[in-house]
């Protein structure tokens, strides 16, 4: 691995890149699926290959290949330097790099029980356990489960003379009950929606999570929700339930701060942000008590994004966002820290795979704990809406009109749930909601969520970010429009 | 050179290592190339290759599949017997299908040699000449101007053999002035038809006449929607169309089918052969892809089957199965809608007061029986009255069934291939739709 990636890199050199960085990546995934009591899925997957990216005649330059053979690395460095100067066309100034040192090192990311290790069958036993308790409950008409292992092998080198190998692995799991009764579609997941729970650690996250233990509470409440009232529409006080107000974080802190957003280079795609250089140490993005950081450091986690490099060999970092309400730091790559004056990336800079080029990404965004349990909240609210977890989730193209929808939510009078409520959903405008809030849960309720599916660039790049959160309680927000038309 | 010789080589040394009852392989080759612009300059600018090879096997009635990107001797037969490994550890599943024998496949032709050997510097000069479009009008060019080729190659050891190649280019541009902006994209297999300065004069007019947007209250609207806006929705209908996904009760259409769903005017089928589709005459098993009539006159007239589920609904595979083994089941990927012969312009003069939408974004579904979908318009919205576009419209949200949609369209345009962000190209008209709700503004 090392020959070849030294190889391409002296190649791109040596055709005239003035910067050149190597990737060689070794992929594995496994992703198991069960359905009404059968397998769905259970398939294995490797990938393999090398991307080389070079500024040459002051422009950008990419390419990639899976072919290893010797030959190939001056190939496919001589095609990074072709294409660079192609870009050189349509150039307005040389493209510049915030400085960063050398760096030697190799890391290797928490992984107490490898998961591809276990037995699949263990895998599928679990799986179908959980599948058996979940269809248990009458009125469940589909169950399904999944587990997701990866292990991301990189070997980094750089013409600043860097090198850099980590290991990385990565654990999904979670199950879905779905209820279809007189034409209402009703769905209730554990421990998170849209494939559950991930971290960059081993299969003791599945351990972790008492999947088996959680599965006839989930059916039982997808069953009961054909039951319940609709969310009424209206201002109201409402918590958001952690996993919720990680997405949240997400969607209307996390893409906003990709300072590649902010200069327009997703404008056609992913799209730009409201958060304008002027803003950066000026704007009140929070009430007081809101405190956001993007921490990519082991300290902060096993998120998935969590590293000890990113993939333009700058260290990982832990960098304040939103300082007690204010607006503090974007995300940054070399090229935009220098664009804007900072000394030094923040270090975001991730890559989906030796064939894509790292963009701007999400690291660990996550909204810091306050003060207390949620019982505690909820008995201290008098009148409100308790969401919990994400069934829709939609925000404008620069990040300010925003509109979630919960599975699954409670009604709360003088400090009580006092009724479930089917359908919910809530909208804002990105500052005025974050402004609003008035209490967030301390670290017992906190948990570092994972996005496995966050969607960038072109071609499109999915990643996975992490989010760490706990239930917080927002004033006045607008409820159940969606349902209003 | 990988070609259908190098695809069946692979093969023959899959079978070779394999000894499952049956072994199944998809071999698949890439070499695409993107060229990114933003800020009026190239900014990322990426050209990569790759083949990989994915292997079935059946091994006692259970099912599992492995792939890789290595193709050493070794290797493939390590993936061979992961791929038996991952089946000999499950359940036997007596409803598990035999791999299907040889098929007969009706050709289709997407390849383009000039689309395939599209320079970075043919793609670069391209570029220029939109940038300089942008400058003349002091705007602010973004955008991608992509082309590449493909292959796929799906053999058994039942003497199924299917390969397919094809060409993609893609030219997207947004116009970008102080207060507004404008958008337009056109994807082909070949390159030539991408048309990408008239795009980017299209894109150009649109942030210019939309520039000082101004305020609309939200409410349900007569809305003019492009094709594009058209297809972003639609996108989140036809997975319903899936067999599966009715048995399993989480399609709209459970308990539909055979119903009056939308208007008399609604008229959709799933077309691989349409001159202006594209992708493989075969699905993920190898069955060959058939036209299927999906909706005619508002009614849910048919849904689509792979192999497996035909046969739990008593009835005909119809080729629109994915790869096995897989949650999903099967889907419509070639959507043609019928559409009519109004123009955008005839729709806008009918129009007494209305939105023309250029495009939606971030569409997420909100109630999967209703099918109501959220999400904002996008880079050239506009306020229709009297007949004519009177100014630019700051985006907004809008919360609406597309169920109820398609029981409220006026008027169509004719048909056309479309590309957005949200959904997968299909081949569908503009249309007037009336009632549409919008639900909030916001700030731009």
């Amino acid at each position: 691995m090392k020959d070849f990636a030294q190889k391409a890199l002296d190649t791109a050199v040596a055709q005239g890149a003035s910067y050149a960085d190597v990737r060689v990546m070794d992929i594995r995934q496994r992703y198991l699926g069960t359905k009404n009591g059968k397998p769905s899925q259970v398939r294995d997957s490797e990938s393999f290959g090398i991307g080389v990216r070079v500024i040459a005649d002051g422009a950008w330059g990419f390419a990639a290949t899976d072919d290893m053979s010797s030959a190939s690395a001056d190939k496919v460095a001589a095609q990074a330097v072709a294409v660079a100067r192609a870009s050189a066309l349509c150039k307005k100034q040389d493209a510049r790099l915030a400085p960063e040192q050398k760096v030697l090192d190799r890391y290797a990311g928490p992984c107490r029980i490898d998961p591809f290790a276990v037995p699949v069958s263990e895998c599928l036993d679990l799986m179908l356990k959980v599948d058996a308790e979940l269809r248990k409950v009458q009125g469940v008409t589909l169950a399904e489960a999944i587990m997701d292992f990866r292990r991301i092998e990189q070997l980094f080198l750089s013409s600043l003379g860097s090198e850099i190998y980590q290991l990385k692995t990565q654990t999904g799991t979670g199950f879905v009950a779905t209820s279809f009764h007189e034409n209402e579609i009703q769905r209730r997941s554990y421990p998170n929606s849209f494939g559950g729970q991930y971290q960059t650690k081993g299969y003791e996250l599945v351990e972790e999570l008492d999947l088996l233990g959680n599965a006839p509470r989930i059916a039982e409440e997808a069953v009961a929700l054909h039951q319940a009232d609709q969310c009424p529409s209206g201002v109201r006080d409402i918590i958001l339930g952690s996993s919720q107000l990680g997405l949240q974080v997400h969607e209307s802190i996390g893409h906003p701060i990709e300072l590649d957003r902010v200069l327009g280079t997703e404008a056609n795609f992913a799209g730009m942000s409201f958060l304008t250089l002027e803003k950066l140490n000026h704007l009140k993005y929070a009430s007081d008590i809101v405190n956001v950081v993007a921490d990519a450091t082991p300290a902060h986690g096993p998120g998935l994004g969590t590293f000890a490099y990113d993939d333009e060999g700058v260290p990982a970092q832990c960098t304040p966002i939103i300082k007690d309400g204010l607006f503090v730091g974007y995300l940054t790559s070399r090229e935009t820290a220098a664009e804007i004056g900072q000394p030094r990336s923040s270090g975001a800079m991730r890559a989906e795979g030796w064939n894509r080029i790292p963009l701007i990404r999400m690291t660990n965004v996550s909204l810091l704990p306050g003060k207390g349990a949620l019982d505690e909240l909820i008995a201290s609210t008098d009148d409100g809406i308790y969401m919990e977890t994400n069934r829709s989730w939609s925000i404008d193209d620069r990040r300010y009109n925003f509109q979630f929808g919960t599975e699954i939510g409670w009604e709360i009078k003088g400090g009580k749930k006092v009724r479930m409520l089917k359908n919910p959903t809530y909208a804002g405008i990105t500052t005025e909601f974050w402004n609003s809030c008035d209490a967030i849960c301390g670290l017992e309720a906190w948990t570092l969520w994972g996005t496995p599916n966050c969607g960038k660039g072109q071609p499109m790049q999915t990643m996975g970010t992490g989010h760490g959160a706990s239930p917080a309680r927002f004033r006045k927000v607008q409820v159940g429009v969606a349902y209003g038309g | 050179m990988f070609n259908r010789q190098r695809a069946e080589e692979i093969f023959s040394k899959v079978l070779k290592y394999s000894t499952a009852d049956e072994t199944e392989a998809i071999i698949s080759s890439a070499a695409y190339s993107l060229t990114r612009f933003a800020n009026n300059i190239i900014h990322q600018n990426v050209t990569e290759e790759g083949v990989s090879l994915s292997v079935r096997a059946v091994v006692d009635h259970r099912t599992a599949r492995a792939s890789t990107n290595k193709f050493d001797e070794a290797s493939i037969r390590q993936l061979c017997e992961s791929a038996m490994a991952l089946a000999r550890l499950q359940i036997p599943d007596p409803e598990l299908l035999r791999m299907p024998g040889p098929q007969m496949f009706r050709g289709v032709d997407r390849f383009y040699g000039e689309t395939a050997a599209l320079t970075p510097q043919a793609r670069a000069e391209t570029v220029q000449k939109v940038i300089a479009r942008a400058e003349k009008d002091s705007l602010t060019a973004a955008g991608v101007y992509s082309s590449g080729s493909s292959a796929t190659g799906l053999f058994n050891s039942r003497g199924l053999a299917a390969f397919h190649e094809e060409t993609v280019s893609e030219f997207s541009v947004t116009m970008l002035g102080d207060s507004s902006s404008g958008w337009a994209k056109k994807t082909s297999p070949n390159c030539q038809e991408l048309e990408s300065e008239a795009r980017a004069d299209r894109a150009a007019v649109k942030a210019l006449e939309s520039r000082e947007p101004r305020e609309a209250a939200p409410g349900k609207y007569t809305v003019i929607l492009e094709p594009a806006a058209v297809l972003d929705l639609l996108g989140f209908l036809f997975f319903d169309f899936g067999g599966l996904a009715v048995h399993e009760q989480r399609s709209c259409l459970t308990g539909r089918v055979g119903q009056k769903l939308f208007g008399e005017n609604i008229n959709v089928r799933d077309d691989v052969f349409h001159p202006l589709q594209a992708g493989a005459p075969f699905d993920g098993e190898g069955i060959p892809r058939q036209r299927v009539t999906l909706v005619e006159k508002g009614v849910v007239k048919g849904v689509v089957y792979a192999r497996q589920t035909a046969k739990l609904m008593g009835a005909e595979p119809t080729g629109h199965g994915f790869p096995l083994p897989n949650e999903f089941g099967e889907a419509p990927m070639n959507i043609v809608m019928e559409g009519g012969k109004a123009s955008v312009e005839e729709m806008i003069r009918s129009t007494d007061r209305g939105l023309l939408v250029t495009r939606l974004w971030y569409i997420r579904e909100v109630d999967p029986f209703q099918k109501i979908l959220t999400g904002m318009t996008r880079d050239g919205t506009f306020w229709i009255e009297d007949g004519k576009i009177q100014h630019g419209l700051k985006n907004l949200r809008f919360n609406q069934s597309v169920i109820e949609m398609l029981g409220q369209v006026e008027l169509m345009g004719p048909p056309q291939r479309t590309a957005g962000e949200e959904s997968f190209e299909m081949v569908v008209p503009a249309m007037k739709v009336r009632d549409f709700s919008f639900s909030s503004l916001t700030k731009f």
